[in-house]
């Protein structure tokens, strides 16, 4: 109980809601696509990656396909992919815009995308192209009901 | 609901496409164009391919998977494939069995990985229903504990595949093209390729796979027979496909650069 205690109030210090159902965490200040990847506006800047839902469901990730630098990307469509478990899952922009900056770490550490999906294991860094599209994705909330539902269909 | 206000019930359509020695570049080319471009489900059997070919998935690096300096001597085409997955040598003796589906084509599936590795293993269990002892073992189709099936898939937003290359028949020889991959599952233990593998000729005929394999198919969805000139190159549709065959000059950068590595690391040592 104590540690639960304690993990309760650590994530609401760093603004991750627990699902003590085992579910997968959310950080509540980013925005979600219905195809499972976040994105963490700042201004005219955002930052994209995959869920801990999506991470979980893929099983361990043993290689990123990063866009090159310069790349447009529109909301809905594919910019790269993971591998995992002998499959390739197309990664999809919650936005679109111009790739910026893309993490190279992912290259030698495709792992990171599992360990921590909303820090270290960030894909992609995006110039905002349109800023009314943020308003179309799911907050923390919606998107974990949204996950509640999509497994409980399963 | 359909304009009468019944409803559509009843198994999904499945579009059946019978090949025969297709070169398996043009069959990889085909399945990527029907996953991003087409809206039905497909299934697509290709009866051996022509020439031996090592095709490796999406991340493969040829100096960790290939014994280089023979395939190059053999000119061996090297292919790198859309989906992700290991390394295979294909010819004649392989047959490939692939599935394209909507994601919600068979009820309850996550497209996700696991969950689509684990449908096609009771598609392939009705199979081998009195054959022989098949499972699903870490991702590979097995009789007993040898592997005779090599799976992968790509999943893109609405769709997935899911193709194997089944071996019914192989080369010794072939196999001396590939390296023991440094990602290999659990129950391998560490075997060679011989030790590793069964050819299923040693358990069913060629025809007889194939055509339990369309009754199983006919299990899940209501199989519709296609030809391939009715499907191929649709001149609106602009796509292309990304798996490619390797070039002699990358296998030979590839050598090169594994080499000086080495030497670099030894040198470094002293």
């Amino acid at each position: 109980m104590a540690s639960k205690l304690w993990a309760s109030r650590a994530a609401s210090y760093f603004r991750i809601s627990i699902f003590h159902r085992g579910f997968a965490t959310v950080i509540k200040d980013f925005k979600y696509a219905d195809t499972h990847e976040w994105v963490k506006v700042d201004g005219s800047s955002a930052t994209v990656g995959i869920t801990d839902h999506a991470q979980d469901h893929l099983g361990d990730v043993v290689y990123v396909e990063l866009p090159e630098v310069g790349t447009a990307v529109t909301q809905g469509g594919s910019f790269g992919a993971v591998e995992s478990v002998k499959a390739t899952s197309d990664i999809n922009s919650p936005i679109s815009g111009k790739v910026v900056e893309v993490n190279k770490e992912l290259n030698n550490s495709p792992g990171l995308v599992n360990a921590s999906p909303y820090e270290n294991g960030w894909i992609i860094k995006v110039e905002i192209g349109n800023s009314e599209e943020v308003k179309s994705l799911m907050d923390s909330d919606q998107y974990s009901k949204f996950c509640e539902e999509e497994d409980a269909k399963h | 609901m359909t304009a009468c206000g019944t409803r559509n019930i009843g198994p999904p359509l499945i579009n059946l496409v019978r090949l025969k020695g297709v070169p398996i570049l043009r069959q990889l080319h085909l399945e990527e164009r029907l996953l991003r471009t087409s809206l039905d489900n497909w299934c697509i059997i290709n009866d051996g391919t022509d020439d031996p070919t090592v095709v490796m998935g999406i991340s493969g690096k040829p100096v960790e998977l290939l014994e280089i300096d023979s395939v190059i001597r053999d000119e061996i085409p090297v292919i790198r494939r859309f989906t992700g997955g290991g390394t295979v040598i294909v010819d004649n003796g392989t047959i490939f069995v692939t599935f394209i589906c909507n994601k919600d084509a068979v009820p309850g599936l996550q497209s996700y990985p696991r969950p689509i590795m684990s449908w096609s293993s009771l598609v392939y269990r009705k199979v081998f229903q009195g054959i022989g002892e098949f499972s699903l073992r870490e991702n590979d189709y097995v009789l007993g504990n040898h592997k005779f099936g090599g799976n992968a898939q790509s999943i893109i937003k609405n769709r997935w595949v899911h193709h194997t290359s089944f071996l019914w028949d192989y080369e010794i020889s072939n196999m001396g093209y590939l390296k023991l991959p440094k990602r290999a599952p659990e129950y391998r233990q560490a075997r060679s390729h011989l030790e590793f593998m069964c050819r299923m000729k040693d358990y069913i005929p060629r025809s007889n796979f194939i055509s339990r394999t369309i009754d199983a198919v006919g299990s899940h969805f209501l199989v519709r027979s296609m030809e391939l000139e009715a499907i191929m190159y649709n001149s609106g549709t602009k796509f292309k496909p990304s798996s490619r065959l390797l070039r002699k000059q990358e296998l030979e950068e590839a050598k090169f650069d594994s080499q000086t590595s080495i030497a670099v690391s030894q040198s470094l040592q002293m």
